[in-house]
């Protein structure tokens, strides 16, 4: 294995960290449904990307992050119909994308495709966890406070609007980093999938973000074997997630 | 001297074309403890919330300098699946406001929450305990002013009175000053300094005994509240 492969499988690695944490956070929030529709936000980036020949993260992240602030601003101004609302978003990112993204580029935008990484990306990307492992250190006060009443952190100070934002915004950039793995449609499974898988196996905060960091660094790594070793392919993405679903149907087995 | 804690001036809130309160007056001295009365639908909930800048509102709200203020809402509608624990809870807030490590101990010995209550995950508390919880949440930060937003409203009488008589011990040992939102007008005519009244027409506020009468509570609640002849046993 070259270098570049070794910073693509080294930062595979972070982002199954980076998804647990995250996906932890959303779970609680119950937000899964606005998190799983943020990351089909990329596809229409990513097929002007592709359409374009230019970078197709670059295209994914502005359309993602564009999106965030839309969704964002749906959830804030319209209360209950931000789902209704958010099913909008999501449909037209998939239309669009769909209809944008050259056919022989399609599958490899929905699914992800793992491929040699330069340093430069590599340091891109692993800066971008940090970001991510950062905020959700620096800010776990607040967020417990948010999770637990909305209302009583903004009572205690808390700006639970920016907090929102900022953890909207964190959500994006995971899915950036996921995107060239898994794609659009399946970035978000890991941040989801081992989250619920550790729900299932522990009522303690602390051990419920550490079991889904866990969870998603074995799918992470299962999933890569089984496609490089074992099936050949370089479309990683569909078998991490069904070594997470697995994980998560044994999580079923246990008793709480 | 009492110190005047608060003045709310001409305040409002109006949702679209729904106005809930209107040029309502109002000041809050220490010590007192205020009750807010009247029907559903009459801006109690709304007014607290006010009060803490939460929703928008016309008018001037000022606290004293000195105003240090805890929340305790009706109702929490947090999952109860939640992997949350009281003392994490309490601790987030602490570390939050960079609190001394030795406050949420204070606090802790002062509502005698037992360390199994503390480590109990917040999905297993009963009413009377996830309302117990709150008030230490709302006690942490030495707060001088708290907010009771029907403290007791799903609970049953003997937690309920459990409450009021914690409610009560912080107002007269510690010297909390309160603002409580109840439907219990016992509870209001036995503990309350003052109450404010809100209705349709124009709220009122004075002692007890001025504003709990038979006929200004049946034009507020539009029939003798049944609580009126439980007062009067007092």
């Amino acid at each position: 294995m070259d270098a570049s492969h070794s910073y693509a499988v080294l930062l595979a690695a972070f982002f199954a960290i980076a998804a647990g944490l995250v996906g932890s956070v959303a779970l609680m929030k119950r937000m899964v449904l606005a998190s799983d529709v943020i990351s089909h936000l990329a596809l229409p980036g990513l097929g002007i990307a592709y359409l374009l020949k230019s970078n197709p993260l670059v295209g994914g992240g502005a359309t993602l992050f564009l999106g965030t602030l839309v969704v964002w601003q749906l959830q804030k101004k319209t209360g209950l119909a931000a789902d209704a609302s958010i099913g909008v978003v999501f449909a037209a990112s998939l239309g669009i994308g769909a209809l944008v993204t050259p056919g022989e580029d399609l599958l490899e935008a929905l699914f992800g495709n793992f491929q040699k990484l330069s340093l430069v990306g590599f340091l891109l990307g692993t800066a971008a966890v940090i970001l991510v492992v950062l905020f959700v250190v620096q800010m776990k006060n607040q967020l417990i406070l948010d999770l637990f009443s909305p209302e009583l952190a903004a009572a205690t100070g808390v700006k639970v609007a920016r907090l929102d934002l900022g953890f909207l915004l964190v959500f994006s950039l995971t899915v950036l980093v996921g995107l060239r793995f898994m794609g659009a449609l399946l970035s978000s499974a890991l941040i989801i999938i081992p989250a619920a898988t550790a729900r299932q196996l522990t009522g303690r905060m602390t051990q419920f973000v550490a079991v889904a960091c866990a969870a998603s660094l074995i799918s992470v790594a299962v999933g890569f074997v089984v496609s490089t070793l074992i099936l050949k392919t370089s479309t990683i993405g569909p078998t991490i997630v069904i070594v997470s679903v697995l994980l998560f149907v044994l999580s079923l087995l246990k008793k709480k | 001297m009492t110190e005047r804690l608060l003045s709310a001036r001409d305040l409002g809130v109006a949702f679209g074309n729904r106005v809930v309160l209107r040029e309502l007056s109002f000041e809050v001295y220490s010590g007192d403890c205020l009750a807010i009365i009247g029907p559903n639908g009459a801006g109690k909930t709304v007014l607290l919330k006010a009060l803490q800048h939460l929703i928008p509102h016309e008018g001037e709200i000022e606290w004293s300098q000195t105003a240090r203020v805890g929340y305790v809402p009706q109702s929490v509608a947090a999952d109860r699946q939640l992997p949350l624990r009281v003392k994490e809870l309490l601790a987030a807030k602490a570390r939050y406001l960079h609190l001394a490590d030795q406050e949420m101990e204070q606090v802790s010995s002062e509502l005698n929450l037992s360390p199994e209550f503390l480590n109990a995950g917040m999905g297993t508390l009963s009413g009377g305990q996830f309302q117990k919880a709150l008030i230490a949440f709302a006690l942490l930060g030495r707060p001088n002013v708290l907010l009771f937003d029907e403290p007791t409203a799903s609970l049953d009488e003997l937690s309920e009175e459990r409450i009021y008589e914690l409610v009560h011990e912080l107002q007269s040992q510690k010297g909390i000053t309160v603002i409580l939102v109840s439907h219990d007008l016992s509870v209001v005519y036995r503990y309350a300094s003052r109450v404010l009244c809100l209705s349709k027409g124009k709220p009122c506020i004075g002692a007890p005994k001025e504003i709990l009468t038979p006929e200004r509570l049946e034009e507020v609640y539009g029939a003798p509240p049944k609580f009126y002849s439980h007062i009067q046993e007092h």
